[in-house]
């Protein structure tokens, strides 16, 4: 048997292995801030670093050509020195130098002199005004890793007071997301100066992080606040050394009220932590389960319909994914400036090439098959088998890429440290909106009245005229036609192969058994809840146990509801 | 009074021979003839030989013989008991991989590592074996456990089943569902079973070489034996009483409840008994491929062996040997000359054998010998 059964079948196991970067709830970058505060060691080279930039800072002087003497020095450690002079001289000169040195343009001549080279100008550092020196033969200061990154944020800083209010905002986040120490002075500079309100808060959260070890316990105190309000759990870390006990028993904070500020501030962050784990597990759980409503409900339809599992279900799916592979294709050959539009063919081409394909088995094959459902289990399965087959050999074997309309990727943050896809969010509103139209055609269209009428007693059906060889071919292509959409709506979080099918068919049979079959509220409740199962055990047991955990429960839940949860009534389901 | 007295008893159907007289007499000819051709082909007759049986073919046959222990096993419950199980797999697994710790410790300190401890485990840096690897240096232990393990875990599994009276394709998506999660669970390191790789490397069983002609041959008999004794034992049952009620389940379970059956039992130890038959058939294939694996219990397999019964003719016990061999020998015979092309023939056996072959070879042949 050459078919290997996918190793993992949670998606998001599928997607961390795919490119794409819809896995990522949680993972938000740490400022380097909390990193670095969070780094006891570092604290004693920290605190004396503050005070000289303090000192500097205070002063504000204007930069002298001593103060930049030490760029052009050997040694990286008076490099260092000299660009923390440029940073907290925070002017114009200050940016101008910043600048130079982020486009290494800047030069040291032979005599010492440190200059700014402008194609075949050079510009006096200081001044502004062309340079009286000559710079020919002039050599570039070079930097290392370190001071580059450290010209980088010093320059984030100094925009940070710039009056273009986009500039300013870049500036923020940047310094936000990757910021320094020395930047301190900086923050409280643009602190003071910002009047625009969402900027002004967001400084407010940056002044925080540096101000914790500030010397003045009433800052220390507004600094907690701060941090709390910004509901950030991995801010944790930064809050958490001041209520720990140093050897000699002392508190490393020694103000009394700063501590009980902090441990509140604690507890509060642990439990909007707490908050988006739940928010995350629920989310993934309705996610997966979205996708297991879109592979279970042909798959209900069917089966309560002529009581054929359909082993080839999942490569409906497969077929949906890779229509919607073809057309996205030509969106990016034909049209690739209305390559954001291409679900709107995809989702119909997907439904018909899948309905297509099961109108055709249905016909060809099932139909001989009706009343023997063991051997219709069996040659469902080589149907599966022959198109798994048929599409290695037509597209290859390797994963086929189809990448998300520009709208669907990134994501919303509706809490600091939790990210929900909007490609995933999209898959949840469009799986809803399927079973929304499933509905209407079951429950208010001609056929979906037939279809109802034979699920529940064919003879019956068939006696007042239902012509039910012609219901079963609609069915049967309608379910398979959902199933595309759901292969549809995989392509866009996952990886799109040959047996994408095979690694959703089981739980989907899973939710068809948990759920009962002939009605749809039955498959919603059996989908999500498998989906929300699995994920909650998930975090505890891991993906494998959670999957056998839940097959146990499955079992033991069949003693009670043979069934299933929605079972139809009466004496014609006997299967 | 007297009109009581007329009415005959109800005859009851004479009791089935467990064998026709022509039936055992080919089957002692095929015995006598495999035991004494077989050790003479690979172990007198040189290799430069034509007529010597080659390493090849005698473990390709042998492993064939295993997998149709495992398909006369699958038979009994679905030709007989209506229970289609896509889990058959893994109780074949589950042997072989009884059989495989009894052979992975006797490796002894001839592994890579030459540690007491199998290789993956040091490889894992585990420091000594998990409390369910206790004892299975022993042979007669291992051998328990093949029995032990999977009958055990058939018959939960089948209790809580049965008991519920779940059936049909119900029952088949459960049982593919119990193959599928616990081949997720021997993928994993931490199971204990070497995981991705499971166990191979082995080097002798029960003190014998395990690559030597001698222990090849006598494996090959072995299998044999297995296959023909479990034929006869099968034959035993599905001639007895036990087995006309379990026909009967398969025909119409609720009628039978009328009549005051209670199917649960007569379910319970056809499926474990079946279960067990198909361990034993995975401890013997596993020294002879040299292999376990988890990939042995993905349901594509389990699926494979419905379509060797089906192939063969279900509801009889010749069938499933039968098709065994034509889907294997032309699996073989296709993976090797035409790879791309036996997805597309086993698929095309899966719809093709239903449709037209409902009956499988021996039902053609029976109705070729009707038409005669």
């Amino acid at each position: 048997m050459n078919v290997e059964a996918p190793l993992s079948t949670g998606d998001e196991m599928r997607t961390s292995r795919s490119g794409k970067d819809s896995g990522r709830y949680t993972e938000m970058p740490t400022p380097r801030f909390a990193r670095t505060f969070a780094f006891a060691g570092s604290l004693a080279r920290l605190v004396a670093s503050l005070f000289l930039l303090f000192y500097c800072g205070s002063l504000n002087a204007a930069l002298t050509a001593d103060d930049i003497k030490g760029l052009a020095d050997d040694d990286f450690d008076v490099k260092s020195a000299a660009l923390d002079h440029i940073i907290a001289a925070n002017d114009p000169t200050a940016q101008r130098l910043l600048e130079a040195l982020q486009k290494e343009t800047i030069v040291v001549t032979a005599a010492g002199e440190i200059l700014i080279q402008d194609g075949e100008k050079f510009i006096d550092p200081l001044t502004g005004a062309p340079s009286q020196v000559s710079g020919d033969g002039a050599q570039s200061i070079t930097l290392n890793n370190n001071l580059r990154s450290r010209v980088e944020s010093g320059l984030s800083g100094i925009r940070m007071q710039s009056p273009d209010r986009a500039t300013r905002e870049a500036a923020i986040n940047q310094v936000l997301a990757n910021s320094e120490p020395a930047l301190k002075p900086l923050i409280e500079a643009a602190r003071a100066k910002e009047t625009d309100p969402v900027l002004k808060s967001r400084l407010d959260q940056l002044w925080a992080l540096t101000a914790l070890q500030d010397p003045d316990p009433a800052k220390r105190l507004d600094a907690i606040r701060l941090i709390s309000e910004r509901h950030d759990p991995q801010l944790r870390g930064l809050v958490a050394p001041l209520i720990e006990k140093k050897p000699d028993g002392t508190y490393v904070e020694a103000d009394e009220k700063v501590r009980a500020a902090a441990e509140a501030a604690l507890h509060s962050m642990g439990f909007e932590q707490w908050k988006a784990e739940m928010v995350g597990t629920l989310f993934a759980g309705l996610s997966l389960g979205s996708i297991l409503l879109l592979a279970a409900l042909g798959l209900a339809i069917t089966y309560g319909l002529i009581g054929v599992i359909n082993m080839a279900h999942g490569e409906f799916l497969m077929i949906g994914a890779y229509a919607t592979y073809i057309v996205q294709e030509q969106f990016r050959q034909h049209w690739p400036g209305a390559f954001d539009w291409y679900p709107v063919i995809a989702v119909p081409m997907s439904f018909l090439a899948a309905a297509l394909t099961g109108f055709i088995l249905e016909r060809v094959i099932l139909r001989f098959l009706y009343g023997r459902p063991l051997e219709t289990l069996l040659s469902t399965f080589g149907i599966s088998l022959f198109l798994i087959q048929l599409v290695r050999t037509t597209f290859g074997a390797q994963n086929v890429q189809v990448s998300n309309p520009s709208w669907m990727s990134g994501g919303i943050a509706i809490l600091p440290n939790l990210i929900l896809p909007f490609n995933r969010i999209a898959i949840m509103v469009f799986a809803f909106a399927v079973v929304g139209i499933a509905w209407l055609i079951l429950n208010k269209t001609r056929l979906g009245l037939f279809i109802r009428a034979t699920t529940q007693n064919r003879r019956m059906a068939a006696c007042s005229g239902v012509r039910t060889w012609q219901v079963d071919s609609y069915a049967f292509a309608f379910g398979a036609g959902i199933a595309g959409l759901g292969g549809c709506a995989l392509s866009q979080i996952g990886n799109v192969g040959p047996d994408l099918g095979q690694s959703y068919i089981i739980d989907s049979f899973m939710a068809v058994v948990l759920g009962g079959v002939g009605q749809l509220a039955g498959t919603i409740v059996g989908a999500m809840g498998l989906g929300l199962i699995s994920k909650v055990i998930e975090p505890f047991w891991g993906a494998v146990l959670a999957k056998i955990a839940v097959l146990v429960l499955i079992v033991l839940f069949i003693q009670k509801r043979p069934r299933g949860l929605f079972a139809l009534k009466g004496r014609s389901v006997e299967i | 009074m007297s009109v009581v007295t007329e009415i005959q008893p109800l005859a009851l159907p004479s009791r089935q021979p467990i064998l026709s007289r022509p039936a055992w007499q080919i089957l002692i000819l095929i015995v006598i003839a495999i035991g004494v051709l077989v050790p003479l082909c690979s172990l007198v007759i040189p290799e430069e030989n034509p007529l010597h049986l080659s390493a090849y073919a005698m473990t390709l046959v042998g492993k064939i013989m295993c997998y149709a222990i495992a398909a006369l096993a699958l038979d009994l419950v679905w030709g007989y008991c209506g229970i289609l199980s896509l889990g058959h797999g893994l109780f074949f697994a589950l042997g072989g991989y009884m059989m495989g710790m009894y052979l992975m410790r006797s490796i002894g300190l001839d592994g890579v590592y030459h540690s007491n401890l199998p290789d993956f485990m040091v490889f894992l840096d585990w420091k000594s074996l998990p409390w369910y690897w206790q004892g299975t240096d022993r042979f007669p232990y291992a051998a328990l456990l093949v029995i032990l393990l999977p009958g055990l875990l058939a018959w939960i599994f089948g209790f809580f089943a049965f008991r519920s009276r779940v059936k049909g394709v119900y029952l088949s998506i459960i049982t593919q569902a119990l193959t599928f999660a616990t081949m997720l669970l021997f993928y994993r390191n931490e199971t204990g079973f070497g995981g991705n790789n499971g166990f191979t490397d082995f080097k002798r069983i029960l003190g014998f070489p395990i690559w030597a002609a001698g222990t090849r041959t006598g494996l090959f008999l072995l299998t044999f034996a297995a296959l023909v004794g479990s034929f006869i034992v099968c034959r035993i049952i599905v001639t007895s009483k036990f087995g006309r009620v379990v026909m009967a389940i398969r025909d119409t379970e609720s009628r039978l409840m009328f009549l005051g059956y209670n199917p649960l039992g007569y379910k319970l130890f056809v499926w474990t008994f079946s279960a067990v038959l198909c361990g034993i058939g995975g401890a013997l294939y596993v020294p002879q491929v040299g292999i376990i694996n988890p990939s042995e219990m993905s349901p594509g397999n389990s699926i494979e062996m419905a379509i060797w019964v089906a192939i063969g003719g279900r509801g009889t016990l010749i069938g499933p040997i039968i098709g065994a061999f034509i889907v294997n020998g032309a699996k073989s015979f296709l993976t090797a000359s035409l790879s791309d092309y036996w997805l597309f023939f086993l698929g095309a056996l899966f719809i093709v054998v239903p449709l037209w072959l409902p009956h499988g070879v021996v039902g053609l042949f029976k109705k070729l010998v009707r038409r005669s």
